[in-house]
């Protein structure tokens, strides 16, 4: 890096070899003309438009009329901005550094592996996709319903496994007569006596969910000494009467009944026939409640709402780190192939512990190296933008906004404060100045 | 955004349908040809591919009757508001031009850069009816043809649903309602709602408006002479209430809603596994999905029902034609686009809504084109889409103003009167005070 610089930088500068006195042409001019199709381009490109937009940042939306600051105290004031800057803070604490480590333990433990060259190429990979197109890929696998997004399908399948969902998980009473929910079940209100019949009709259940050796549901016989009773689909096509078995309506068959005494203590409990009835044979006096059981209702996993407003920024911030990742893994692999081996071997020799060795030498050997990563990270994720526009379903980009987004949002999206907009763009350019003079310094100090 | 939709909605419908049938009948006064009218004009429109050829066949129509006037069309495709913009600037517009936008027509109007077509305002109100003649008017005077219309008061379903429930294709709110709770109580989930962005909540709203509060009123939300406040609004949101304040309502529940984009809510009920009944979207629907169902047998449509009592009422919106250059051929090419005929020639060709009530809608190749064609021409109140007529930075724009207010009110239904504010705030900025 040094030996190429310094020859960079010996453009003939001062005299050149010869008697006589150069003239200012000779001196100036040729430098000029081959300096000007640059100069000529960053001017067209760089210095005018900054100062236009500068100059913008001061006037009102439709640039007739200055206005002074007062862009730029909308943009502390207005909730969606404020929101913005907030989140960019957010990615500046938490992402540069995150990448960082993560490129670092990737780096030291790959070089340990055989077949590291392939682990290193699977974790770069993410890099060769454009970040609008990694958005995208992310924003399917966020998707909250686990039959489409990959992430909460692999929840889904762990969730299922410790506690699978109830064979009724969406039914509802039909009537008024059953009260519960899908913690304590559905229990039927009124107090039953041996050889009362109970009739607990359900609904919301989709034809195609009843088990399929169902049959018509028939309101059994009372039974003396017994309490007997039905569970059954209380809907035929069009509603039917709630509350009453009807004709093409289909009894339950497998729902647990439970028969619960006046302090709602389950005494005993037993399973529908195919036509949905039930009984329980030979229960002594008193009031009994009948109900089905809490676990006929236990709701399938529903998915985490990766994409909500409350967990929208951390879940882009995921998507971030997977794709840069790979770069700072890379670029720390390379710092660390020419630490000296010496080194860590004498460290391990004088008997210090690897964690010891990677802490108080490879770390603070690796320092310029992580710079480079952290600062270049402060860069980018400064002006994070296509990631999140990508990831953010338009309902959370208020929740999700950070600067550059707002920035777009406010000049192209639709707003057409070109005024508001450029105070932003300004207000994100004081931001990255203070990164780009340190970076440009610590260059300075390396050549 | 949403235009871009029906444009692609459009396209893929011409593509899809097979012109059948033929002949249109004369009862609306057609146009008497003359070889007197000479000259060249130029027509200027969106419609390239399909389209565009179903606009020359309309355009050859005319040629029948005046073989001596030369019609020359292009096609500005999406671009054609800032083309027409340069054009009229530079001095050099084309005769006609077919506008989607009736912000747009009213800026040329200010400009001074069209004709007064008031002569056509009794053909255009005796074929289009009142309130789709006044669509293309400006402060009285007539200025525009909406030749081409597409209709936004449309309810989709699944008809495997419908039957599963033994419902049918509710007529009033408060048949929806019932619909809504008997496809509940079947297990089915009534709506699908994709509100990644606000604006399918926006026509949801102002169909509910638009048949609550009146057609007066509506023009005097849209152009802000009434405050967003105002009970009027309060009250729809109400009804809204009656689609979105429940999240078992909804396919996946309100927080899927806010992540679903429009054609998946389209494509969650165009399928024969269907995740829920209904969704609510304009006229556009099938054209934004692949799906295997068949029209009518597979998915069908009904007309946005009518709320206590209201008469027929659309929203929507349409191409309408100007003219900024006065001549006979010009002047004969908008006559003959008033008439049925003119009507006819696309409308047989697939792709395409009249707002020509004197059209014989069986002309239309298929049913569901009939249905929610025949609506938007038998409309006794056609409204243009209101969020596109209000300032973009108000209806227009995703995250703001209007779009906003609607994912926020799906988000926090019970909150009206805090909707109703944050509504209001935000259209006094856009609205300039």
């Amino acid at each position: 890096m040094s030996e190429s610089a310094s020859t960079v930088e010996a453009p003939p500068r001062g005299l050149p070899p010869g008697d006589h006195e150069p003239g200012l042409f000779q001196r100036y001019g040729v430098a000029l003309i081959f300096l000007a199709p640059t100069l000529v381009l960053l001017g067209v490109w760089v210095v005018y438009p900054t100062i236009r937009t500068i100059i913008r940042s001061f006037y009102d939306r439709d640039g007739d009329e200055f206005i002074g600051l007062d862009n730029y105290e909308t943009l502390f004031t207005d909730d969606t901005l404020v929101t913005a800057i907030k989140n960019n803070f957010l990615w500046l604490l938490i992402v540069p550094a995150f990448v960082t480590a993560i490129g670092l333990v990737f780096a030291v433990l790959l070089e340990r592996i055989r077949f590291s060259v392939a682990f290193k190429v699977v974790v770069f990979m993410p890099m060769a996709i454009s970040l609008f197109a990694a958005g995208v890929i992310w924003r399917l696998m966020y998707e909250k319903d686990p039959s489409q997004g990959t992430i909460n399908a692999g929840i889904a399948v762990v969730k299922d496994a410790v506690s699978p969902s109830g064979v009724l998980s969406a039914a509802q009473p039909s009537t008024e007569a059953l009260q519960g929910g899908p913690e304590g079940g559905l229990v039927l209100q009124k107090p039953l006596a041996p050889g009362d019949v109970a009739q607990l009709g359900l609904t919301g259940i989709r034809s195609s969910d009843v088990p399929a050796d169902a049959e018509q549901a028939v309101v059994p016989e009372a039974l003396a000494g017994g309490i007997t009773g039905v569970v059954w689909r209380d809907f035929k096509p069009g509603g039917g009467v709630p509350g009453q078995v009807e004709e093409e309506e289909l009894g339950l068959p497998g729902i647990t009944v439970e028969l619960r005494d006046e302090d709602g203590r389950t005494i005993t409990e037993t399973q529908t026939e195919t036509d949905g009835t039930f009984a329980f044979e030979d229960v002594e006096a008193g009031p009994y409640l009948a109900a089905i059981g809490p676990d006929t209702f236990s709701e399938p996993y529903a998915g985490v709402s990766w994409l909500g407003a409350s967990l929208i920024t951390p879940a882009i911030m995921m998507a971030y780190v997977w794709v840069w990742a790979g770069f700072a893994m890379v670029v720390i692999a390379a710092g660390l192939a020419a630490i000296p081996r010496d080194l860590l071997e004498a460290a391990r020799t004088d008997g210090a512990t690897e964690w010891q060795v990677f802490r108080r030498v490879t770390v603070p050997l690796l320092a310029p190296v992580l710079t480079v990563v952290f600062v270049t990270m402060l860069i980018y994720v400064l002006k994070v933008f296509d990631i999140v526009i990508s990831v953010a379903p338009g309902s959370v980009q208020d929740d999700a906004n950070v600067i550059a987004l707002a920035m777009w949002r406010t000049s192209f999206g639709g707003v057409n404060d070109f005024g508001l907009g450029a105070a932003i763009a300004v207000f994100l350019f004081l931001l990255v100045i203070p990164i780009l003079v340190l970076n440009v310094r610590r260059f300075r100090r390396e050549i | 955004m949403r235009y871009r939709w029906l444009v692609f909605a459009l396209i893929v419908g011409a593509l899809a349908f097979v012109a059948a049938g033929c002949g249109g009948d004369d009862n609306g006064g057609s146009a008497e040809g003359s070889e007197d009218v000479t000259g060249d004009i130029s027509v200027m429109a969106i419609w390239g591919g399909e389209e565009q050829e179903s606009f020359q066949a309309v355009i050859d129509g005319f040629n029948e009757l005046y073989p001596n006037v030369n019609v020359k069309y292009t096609s500005g495709g999406d671009n054609l508001g800032p083309l027409l913009s340069t054009a009229v600037e530079g001095g050099n517009p084309p005769d006609i031009a077919a506008v989607g936008q009736p912000g747009l027509m009213q800026g040329f109007v200010e400009q001074g850069a069209l004709q007064p077509i008031d002569d056509l305002r009794d053909a255009i109100v005796e074929n289009f009816g009142e309130s789709v003649a006044d669509v293309g008017a400006v402060e009285g005077t007539q200025y525009g043809i909406m030749f081409k219309g597409a209709n936004k008061s449309t309810i989709w379903y699944n008809v495997a649903d419908f039957e599963e429930a033994g419902v049918g294709a509710p007529e009033t709110w408060d048949e929806l309602n019932e619909a809504r709770d008997t496809l509940k109580a079947a297990g089915v989930t009534p709506y699908s709602v994709g509100v990644d962005v606000g604006w399918p909540m926006t026509d949801l709203f102002e169909n509910i408006y638009l048949r609550t509060a009146g057609p007066e009123m509506y023009d005097q939300l849209v152009a802000h002479e009434i405050p967003w406040t105002d009970q009027s609004v309060k009250d729809a949101l109400t009804f809204m209430q009656d689609v979105v304040g429940d999240s078992s309502n909804i396919a996946g529940g309100t927080e899927e809603a806010l992540q679903t984009e429009m054609p998946d809510s389209v494509a969650k009920v165009f399928t024969d596994s269907p995740e829920a009944a209904m969704v609510i979207i304009g006229d556009f629907a099938p054209g934004v999905v692949e799906t295997t169902l068949e029209p009518e047998t597979g998915y069908n449509v009904f007309t946005f029902p009518s709320i206590d009592g209201s008469g027929p009422s659309v929203v929507g919106g349409g191409d309408i034609f100007v003219e900024f250059k006065d001549s006979p051929a010009a002047d004969a090419f908008l006559e003959y686009l008033t008439t049925p005929d003119a009507a006819a020639i696309w409308a047989e060709r697939g792709g395409f809504s009249s707002p020509n009530k004197n059209l014989d809608t069986d002309i239309y190749p298929d049913v569901i084109t009939q249905t929610t064609a025949g609506n938007l021409a038998e409309a006794e109140e056609f409204r243009f889409d209101g969020s596109d007529l209000m300032p973009s930075a108000f209806g227009g724009t995703p995250g703001q103003g209007f779009w906003k207010g609607m994912t926020d009110f799906v988000q926090n239904p019970d909150d009206i009167d805090g909707i109703t504010q944050q509504l209001e705030t935000a259209a006094a900025n856009a609205y300039g005070g």
